[in-house]
Parts: structure tokens; C-alpha cells; sequence
């Protein structure tokens, strides 16, 4: 069956390759040091499962140093020069963007063959890992057809994978960084102290001011922990089902499902979730860390006020 | 008594990212005094990092697209999406983006939620247009304005996907509110719940809608 682990086998070789790449070039002045980061996270895919866990935790710690002391970087240029690419992007015209849209059809007609033929009864992909394998599927299919199509030299794949993912840099970890940090945060009981303190102000009698308490607590603690998931149960054990349902007579369905998505506006807020919010920032190189947090600010608080009055109207007077 | 300790591992992460010190490093400290104010002993503290961080690798996977989109970009994708969408007639950037909303949401309510995304699909195309678009309209824009337009297709992708993807049945969010409702001892299909994320994704819709028709209003005022 195929499952994750052929994917980590997959990913740690591209990591491998970008150290690799990343150590041929010699224009980065910190070649070696990003090589040693991204040679280190192709060793957690390899051999992570083989490491015991406190093998695990020095890794981690290992990959902070490295980035925290600033080893890692970016060299000056990208290789093809900008009259270059607008030459052969008028050469291929409109037909580059077919293996681009590769990996996206993948995952599409992928998912859609996955569920509704008896691929998913036959057992040969592991359900849970079904989009990622789709995306490992689709990103093999665009380097053959490029190879086929495009004929570029050998190493070109590994010359420009390596240096965009420079240009991402320490970003890249910080996901699966700040996902443990959650796990931490579980594992030293924040989620019920939070949940604790936020029962604590719930003001008696006023429905209202019930339900604010509800959203915003949802929303303050997505910020702090970077997703919504860890906050709901919380908010939900802390003030949703013993007051909201229970105690004022709500709709359970509709305190569910917005009060999830009252900490979606969150999630927009924070650099906490940060591969939706610092990721992008990376890939788009653009100057302040914040900037897209920024951008979606104003609807993540207009949506919060949305939520809430559905929240309020849906859940206790329909 | 409730033990108050473990939360100052959040005012470590909220200085140190103000202070702007790396946040791989921020977070690796904050995780360590975390636990450590937790009552852990530091070699359980490190373990579960570790085993936290080894079993949310398949957060990292997305990395692979780059072999793909860096060759691409090599040949001109970039130009290209530029080319196409500064001989579009009447593609304006909001209008670009608000098409690009619509779709994300609609796929991601039918379960689609990778199809796009930041590295597949905002990078190498919607930025790209999203720039053309704006450069068409409005002449060259200075590079504030630039990242702005750019830090506003990322948003829109953001916007899109949490605002879409709960309306499906089978999605992670879906699955955890009827467990936790369910250990309450209430018991609710996928169906009833996802219904309720209708309605905040069409109000997702208009909001971010409007202030990308918003968008080119104020692009144009700039001339």
C-alpha cells in the first residue's frame, strides 16, 4: 500500500538534492550552512522514524541553531536572465502553462478517481495520505513531461528547486516547527488553563455576551496556538456546550460549525499560522514579514462580526 | 489551583517574534520553557519535540512542487501569465481575484482543497496576473503597491480555502467538532454541520469580494 512513508522517501531526496545544489552554488555566500539545514531535514525524512525521540528533539534544536545564528542563505541571482525567459516565454507562448496546471489536474482528477471508483476499496493508497500522494504523483508527472518537452540540462530541476527554496529559507520548517510547539503547549496543559480563565469572565444572564466570549475566546486562542483546531476543543468543553447549548438552550450544529469557523478568522490574523501567512511571504519575497496578515485583517474582523450574528441569530432564534 | 506558569512560554513567542530573533529559534525556546515550566523533565520536554516534530512532517511535503515551478519559471511561466492577462480585455485585478475566490471556494467545498495554493498556484500564476492586471490598468506600480497587490492574492487563496473547505463533509474540521461534540454526548451528522459553514462562506464572499472591488478603485485613485 502506498503511504506516507514512500512519500518522506520521495521528499527527503528533493531535500537532498536541494543541498546538494545549494552547496554547488557559489555565488550564496552561505552556501554550506543551508546545504547542513537542508541536508539535515532530508535526514528527518529519511531516518526520523529510525531516531529515538529525544534523537528527534536534538535534530530540532540543531535546525533552529543553524537558522537562528543566521548560517543559512541566499545567493544574488537566478539563473536564466530576465530577456532569457521573456525570449523563450514567447517561444512555448501559452502552452508553458500546461505543465503547470499538471500538478493542480492531478489532485483533481486524482481525488475524483479515488472516490467515486473501487480504487479506494482495492486498498493501493492509504486514505489518510491520498492528496499528498496525489501531489507526489503529480509533481513526477510535470518533471517528465518538462524533461520530455522542454529538454533542459540534467541538474536544471535542482538548480531552481534549490533556489527558490533558499529564497523561502528558514520559513519553510517553521509549519511543522510551530505544529509541535502546539503539541508542547498540549502536553503542559495551556489549553485548559486558557479554557479555565475564559469560563472565569462569562457574564450571567446575557446570551449576547455569552456568545462574544465564545467567538472571541475561539479567535484569541487560534492566534496563540496557530490553528483553530486546538482552541475548539477547549472553547468547547470552557463555555459552548455547558453554557451556549446546554444552559441557554443553543443549536448545537450552528455553535459547532461557526464557532470553528469564528477561530478560521483568527487563523487570518496571526504569524502563528505560518504556512498560510509567513510561507506566502517568502515565496513572494516581499518586504514585511506581516504583509499578508495584514492584507486580510479587515475581512477576518468584518467575517468575525458576520460570525458572531450568525452565531447569535442562527443559533438561538431560528 | 489552577497552574498559570506554562502560559509565559506565549509571552516568549510573542517577544521574541516583536524582537524579530529568528522564529525557528523563538519557537525552539518557547517550546523547551514551556514544558519545563510545566513540570516536565527536560529530556521528556526535548522527546516530545522530537516526536512532534517527526510526526508532523507531512507538514513540510509541499516543497517538492519547487523542482517543478523553478524549471517553469526558467522557461518563462511568469512572462507568460503576465502576457496572458495584459491582452485580456477587462481583466482588472480585483475582478482577476474575485474569480480566483469564487474558485478556490467552490473547489475546496467539493473536498478539492490542494488543487491550489501559495506554491502551486499563487506564486507561479496568481501573483503574476494579479501584477499584470493592475500594470495594465494603471501603469507601473512602485514597489510598495506591488507587494501590496501581491500580499492581497495571497490572502485571497487564504480566504478562499478557510472559507470553503468546511462545507464539505469529510474535511479534518468537520470530523473534530462532531468528535468533540460527540464526547459532550452530542451526537451530530457532517451533514448538519456543514450546512452552518454555508452561510459564512457566502459572507466571505461579499467581504473579501468587496474590498477587491474596493482594490481597483484605490489602484486607480494612485494614478
Amino acid at each position: 500500500m502506498i503511504n506516507l512513508h514512500w512519500l518522506y522517501i520521495l521528499t527527503g531526496a528533493i531535500f537532498a538534492a536541494f543541498a546538494i545544489g545549494c552547496a554547488r552554488e557559489t555565488s550564496n555566500p552561505k552556501r554550506f550552512g543551508s546545504a547542513v539545514f537542508w541536508g539535515l531535514l532530508a535526514f528527518s525524512f529519511w531516518f526520523g522514524d529510525l531516531l529515538t525521540d529525544v534523537g528527534n528533539g536534538v535534530l530540532v534544536l540543531v535546525l533552529a541553531a543553524v537558522a537562528g545564528t543566521g548560517l543559512i542563505g541566499r545567493g544574488s541571482t537566478d539563473n536564466a536572465g530576465s530577456e532569457d525567459r521573456q525570449r523563450s516565454s514567447d517561444r512555448y507562448g501559452n502552452k508553458l502553462f500546461l505543465p503547470a496546471l499538471i500538478i493542480p489536474f492531478t489532485a483533481f482528477v486524482g481525488t475524483l478517481l479515488f472516490n467515486y471508483t473501487p480504487l479506494k476499496a482495492a486498498g493501493v493508497i492509504d486514505t489518510k495520505a491520498v492528496t499528498l500522494v496525489l501531489l507526489g504523483v503529480g509533481v513526477i508527472l510535470a518533471l517528465i513531461v518538462c524533461f520530455g518537452w522542454l529538454k533542459p540540462p540534467p541538474l536544471a530541476p535542482v538548480e531552481e528547486g534549490s533556489r527558490l527554496m533558499n529564497a523561502v529559507g528558514w520559513a519553510a520548517v517553521l509549519p511543522q516547527m510551530l505544529a509541535a510547539l502546539g503539541a508542547i503547549f498540549a502536553a503542559a496543559g495551556v489549553g485548559t488553563t486558557i479554557g479555565a480563565l475564559v469560563s472565569g469572565i462569562i457574564p450571567q444572564g446575557s446570551v449576547f455576551l455569552a456568545v462574544l466570549v465564545y467567538a472571541l475566546g475561539m479567535v484569541m486562542f487560534t492566534m496563540i496556538m496557530g490553528n483553530a483546531f486546538a482552541a475548539f476543543p477547549v472553547m468547547a468543553a470552557a463555555i459552548g456546550v455547558p453554557i451556549l447549548v446546554h444552559a441557554d438552550g443553543g443549536n448545537a450544529a450552528v455553535i459547532g460549525a461557526v464557532g470553528m469557523l469564528s477561530g478560521f478568522c483568527g487563523t487570518l490574523m496571526t504569524p502563528m499560522a505560518a504556512n498560510f501567512n509567513i510561507v506566502p511571504v517568502a515565496l513572494l519575497e516581499l518586504k514585511s514579514q506581516y504583509a499578508v496578515v495584514r492584507a486580510q485583517v479587515p475581512t477576518a474582523l468584518v467575517l468575525l462580526a458576520a460570525n458572531i450574528a450568525i452565531l447569535y441569530l442562527a443559533g438561538f432564534h431560528l | 489551583m489552577i497552574d498559570y506558569w506554562p502560559l509565559l512560554g506565549i509571552l516568549v513567542v510573542v517577544v521574541g517574534f516583536a524582537l524579530r530573533f529568528n522564529p525557528l529559534l523563538v519557537v525552539a525556546v518557547a517550546a523547551i520553557a514551556t514544558g519545563l515550566l510545566g513540570h516536565m523533565p527536560f529530556l521528556n520536554v526535548l522527546g516530545a519535540l522530537g516526536h512532534a516534530f517527526n510526526e508532523n512532517r507531512y507538514v513540510s511535503i509541499i516543497w517538492i512542487v519547487l523542482p517543478v515551478i523553478g524549471l517553469l519559471e526558467r522557461y518563462g511561466l511568469q512572462e507568460r501569465a503576465r502576457t496572458l492577462i495584459a491582452n485580456m480585455r477587462g481583466a482588472t485585478t480585483g475582478r482577476l481575484l474575485i474569480v480566483y475566490l469564487g474558485l478556490r471556494q467552490l473547489l475546496a467545498a467539493v473536498g478539492l482543497t490542494s488543487v491550489m495554493g501559495h506554491a502551486q498556484t499563487v506564486r507561479p500564476l496568481l501573483a503574476p496576473m494579479a501584477l499584470a492586471a493592475a500594470e495594465k490598468e494603471h501603469g507601473s506600480l512602485d514597489e510598495k503597491t506591488a507587494g501590496e497587490v501581491k500580499a492581497i492574492a495571497a490572502a485571497t487563496d487564504n480566504v478562499g480555502l478557510f472559507f470553503g473547505e468546511d462545507i464539505f463533509l469529510a474535511i479534518a474540521s468537520i470530523l473534530l467538532i462532531q468528535g468533540a461534540l460527540a464526547s459532550f454526548g452530542i451526537q451530530l451528522t457532517p451533514f448538519q454541520l456543514s450546512i452552518w459553514a454555508i452561510p459564512s462562506a457566502i459572507c466571505a464572499f461579499l467581504i473579501h469580494g468587496a474590498r477587491l472591488f474596493l482594490l481597483d478603485w484605490r489602484l486607480r485613485r494612485r494614478r
